[in-house]
């Protein structure tokens, strides 16, 4: 635990983060109509995380629960991929994009395009990358770990 | 049915056999399966069955696989020697913890191997060739504990892979000058034309390689720090036999290329000689059947290549014989090891009194190697003499020289055949008999005796064995005839034979148990140690030179290259140059260029590391704004959220650094940076307004703002570019992150737990 830990930042940040990820989340999915998608949903997400990193907490376990950074970049590597070569099993070029209609009883009718899906992909990526650079370089701010000796190179 | 026994009943075994409890049962069966395919080959060899499986149409590129005579008892060999190398590992290796993966790279070595015989075209058998190179050297490598087995197995890859690298370059050459590669069309072609000539030597090369001929002779003698049944298998029954089979079935397309006969004789001959030489010197039977092996290699390379419909015909016999006496000799070796555990004829006596079943039957296969009547090694070896003795139209000078190899050579197989078989199982006076530990069972005895049955057989069958053989010789060559006889009749090929025989037995038992010093060294494995540390010396300089290890210098060849590939094309670009510039929009963009220049300038010249991060953030703000001026939300929303994240992540790096700037340490001076940052933003600007007002085609934008909705079912069009008519760049671009973010996650915890260790010490 950190001394100089602000408490303003850690309470907001209970409900903020829940929001931001929510937001990214709406971004994402609407961003194939309007302002959005899934690169710039995941880096909403990422900065969702940013805010609790900055809330100072540090550890993996604090920021992300049992989520891992890597396995969400293999998650975004998997989706896209697969999602980019379904087409060539029907014979079409790769990522064509396949369009789903239906009526739904209560929200209207809705439409899904398989492109959507490739953009889940690249959201977990871009939450994953993010997630990595906060844990691997976001480290305590108490302790030092050594790595500044002065002898870095500029 | 032509690919299935063969090929996928293998592979589908190498599964199981992968499975720990399963090995031996899967040997077992893969035995029988080998076997089975023994009689399928020879059962459907009349039928000639075809397989195509067309990979590249365009290019002409397919796998084709025929069952033609050859083939066939080809994959006959293959098969029924590989059966019966696999029922002897079983009591070999037994319980070893990695007999599963030996069993499986057996199976797919088998696999490929019947597919590299069954090849009905270069590219066919390229493909399997190097599959069978890579499974040679994980089964070279199988005791991995071992560095001089692992030396060995990466010395043998890097030699069989270059000449995989010459072969695949033959492949092509071939494809462009004839437009095919299959060995029939090849054949029917005239090969008139340099490139046709080129591409025939650097197929050679891939033979030679493969078949451990002069200069490439000395990786085979290294592999033998396999185990024996490896070693009997790969690198003396079927394996190294792949440049002989390449070789077969090219030589009647291209024996007219001078240079391939006469490259053919002389690597041929010189292999013969060496090997011949050095199995008199070795003191390790394994070893000594290795350089023998290298030596009867060059005498097949000399029969099949050397473009006599005859000489093909007798090079086809001979190999068969080898493949069957050779594969027979190591198995006993191997039967020796294990029961007394030691192979070294320095110390073994008395063996042949304790193993009289695996004494005899080694016997028959040295007499057959020498060329004893009535063993078939001496009807293919008369048949090989009567050939090149022959005197006719077909005779040239290559054939007299090849027979001076030949009979030089087979002097030297005689001696290598009396030194093992004394060496192996002669009672030595004066030396301590030999006692047998573990005395072999039904499972190491069995091949032995099977091979030396065969031996035994085809030698009083000569005349039937010779038909299956002309078979064989006609489907490579039309003209291709002979007959094997087990007994001629006094003539002069009969005449040679005697006197090579009474030589070798001479010079055999004259050569000294331990050998004396070397004299001189005619050392391809020099050559290649040389050449192999000078590469890795030479790419250490290389990395050393371009690695310098700054990030400074980094940055600025990055930058300075950018300028360079950006800044041409602009200066190219001013002539085309028409239309006006608009300056500005609006007045707000004018704020904003003019408060990103600010803090630009506010960065370079600031001394504290965090107010230069916070000003590189300022300008990347400032981009963002600029884009919402000019319509682009998806762009203006990216770039904030990346420049926040951004300035994050570089403040997190900037509380480890020293808190300024230390202009003294700086890698390059001052003066440098500055030119060089000042022409890549120069040389930026200026191309992008260059290309923008040359334009000559439509914008590709107006085309996706139509196609978007439409074909995209989306009305963001930057979003349906990206997941859609770019997507594959999107998909590029996504794995470029993944791969980095996962490097810097490696990187750092590789670096925090080297200074960890540091600290600790």
């Amino acid at each position: 635990m950190n001394r100089d830990r602000s408490i303003i930042l850690d309470e907001a940040e209970r409900w903020l983060f829940r929001l931001i990820l929510l937001v990214s989340v709406f971004l994402a999915v609407r961003g194939h109509n309007a302002p959005g998608g899934g690169f710039i949903g995941g880096l909403v997400a990422g900065a969702a995380f940013t805010l609790r990193r900055l809330a100072g907490h540090t550890s993996l376990e604090e920021l992300c629960g049992r989520l891992r950074p890597q396995a969400l970049l293999g998650a975004g590597a998997l989706v896209a991929t697969i999602t980019a070569l379904t087409p060539l099993a029907s014979g079409d070029a790769l990522l064509e994009s396949a369009v789903w209609s239906a009526d739904w009883p209560v929200f209207g009718k809705f439409k899904l395009v398989s492109a959507a899906i490739f953009d889940v992909g690249v959201y977990l990526a871009v939450v994953g990358f993010v997630l990595t650079m906060l844990v691997v370089l976001g480290g305590s701010d108490d302790e030092n770990d050594g790595a500044s000796d002065g002898n870095v190179r500029p | 049915m032509v690919p299935f026994l063969a090929l996928l009943l293998p592979l589908a075994l190498a599964l199981t056999a992968l499975l720990p409890r399963c090995s031996v049962v899967s040997a077992r069966i893969g035995s029988v399966a080998l076997a089975a395919s023994v009689v399928w080959a020879l059962v459907s060899a009349s039928d000639g069955g075809h397989w195509r499986w067309v990979w590249l149409d365009e290019l002409g590129l397919e796998i084709h696989l025929a069952l033609d005579g050859f083939g066939s008892v080809m994959v006959a060999l293959v098969g029924g020697i590989g059966a019966l190398i696999l029922w002897y590992s079983t009591e070999y290796f037994p319980e070893h913890r990695s007999y599963s993966r030996f069993v499986a790279l057996f199976l797919v070595f088998a696999a490929a191997m019947s597919g590299l015989v069954l090849s009905a075209d270069l590219f066919s058998m390229f493909v399997f060739w190097e599959l069978t190179s890579v499974t040679s050297f994980l089964l070279i490598g199988m005791n991995d504990e071992s560095a001089s087995a692992r030396n060995a197995a990466l010395r043998a890859l890097l030699v069989t892979g270059a000449g995989g690298l010459f072969l695949l370059t033959g492949v092509a050459l071939f494809q462009i000058a004839e437009g095919t590669t299959s060995f029939a069309a090849l054949a029917e072609s005239e090969g008139a034309g340099a490139m046709f000539a080129v591409a025939a030597m650097f197929a050679l090369v891939g033979a030679l390689t493969k078949s451990a001929q002069f200069p490439f002779h000395f990786w085979l003698p290294g592999a033998m720090s396999a185990p024996t049944p490896v070693s009997a298998y790969l690198h003396s029954a079927t394996m190294v036999k792949a440049g002989i089979v390449l070789m077969a079935r090219l030589s009647p397309a291209v024996d007219h290329v001078d240079a391939w006969r006469w490259t053919v004789v002389v690597a041929g001959g010189v292999t013969m000689l060496i090997g011949g030489a050095r199995a008199l010197r070795q003191t390790d039977a394994k070893l000594l059947l290795a350089h023998s092996t290298v030596s009867q290699l060059g005498l097949l390379t000399v029969l099949v290549g050397i473009g006599h419909p005859l000489a093909l015909y007798a090079g086809v016999a001979h190999l068969v014989a080898h493949a069957v006496f050779k594969a027979g000799l190591f198995l006993a070796v191997g039967a020796v090891d294990h029961a007394i555990g030691t192979r070294d004829i320095r110390e073994l006596s008395g063996v042949g009194r304790a193993m009289p079943v695996v004494a005899v039957l080694s016997i028959v296969a040295a007499a057959s190697m020498a060329g004893v009547p009535p063993f078939l090694g001496f009807v293919t070896k008369e048949k090989v003499l009567a050939v090149l003795l022959e005197t006719g139209d077909g005779r040239s000078a290559e054939m007299i020289v090849a027979l001076g190899f030949v009979v030089v050579g087979s002097v030297l197989s005689v001696a290598y055949s009396v030194r093992l078989v004394h060496g192996l199982f002669a009672v030595k006076p004066g030396r301590p008999m030999s006692e047998v530990h573990h005395a072999p069972g039904f499972g190491l005895s069995f091949p032995v005796v099977a091979t030396g049955a065969v031996t035994v057989v085809a030698g009083f069958l000569a005349g039937w064995w010779g038909d299956l053989m002309k078979t064989a010789a006609r489907s490579l060559d039309d003209e291709a005839k002979g007959k094997l006889v087990l007994w001629p009749g006094f003539n002069l090929p009969l005449a040679v034979s005697l006197v090579v025989l009474l030589a070798g037995l001479m010079i055999g038992r004259r050569t000294p148990e331990t050998p004396g010093p070397h004299r001189w060294r005619l050392s391809g494995e020099a050559a290649f140690q040389w050449t192999y540390d000078g590469m890795l010396r030479g790419s250490i300089a290389v990395t050393r030179y371009t690695q310098s290890g700054s990030l400074v210098a980094y940055m600025v060849v990055v930058i300075a290259a950018l300028a360079v590939a950006v800044g041409g094309p602009a200066i190219g670009l001013i002539g085309d140059v028409e239309g006006d510039v608009v300056f500005a929009d609006s007045a707000v963009q004018v704020l904003l260029v003019a408060l990103a220049s600010v803090f630009a300038v506010a960065a370079v010249v600031t001394n504290g590391r965090l107010a230069a991060a916070l000003l590189a953030g300022g300008v990347g703000f400032s981009s963002a704004a600029l884009f919402a001026t000019f319509g682009a939300p998806d762009l203006a929303l990216t770039q904030l959220l990346v420049e926040c994240l951004a300035i994050v992540v570089i403040l997190m790096l900037v509380r480890r650094l020293p808190t300024r700037f230390d202009e003294d340490r700086a890698w390059l001076p001052r003066t440098v940076r500055i030119v060089v940052s000042l022409a890549v933003g120069v040389a930026v600007a200026g191309f992008a307004l260059a290309t923008s007002l040359s334009r000559t085609a439509p914008s590709v934008g107006e085309e996706y703002l139509v196609r978007s909705a439409p074909e995209g079912a989306g009305n963001n069009v930057v979003n349906v570019i990206l997941v859609d008519f770019r997507g594959t760049d999107t998909l590029g671009e996504m794995t470029v992150l993944i791969v980095a973010g996962l490097g810097i996650a490696n990187l750092l915890v590789h670096a925090r737990r080297r200074h960890a260790r540091k600290v600790e010490a």
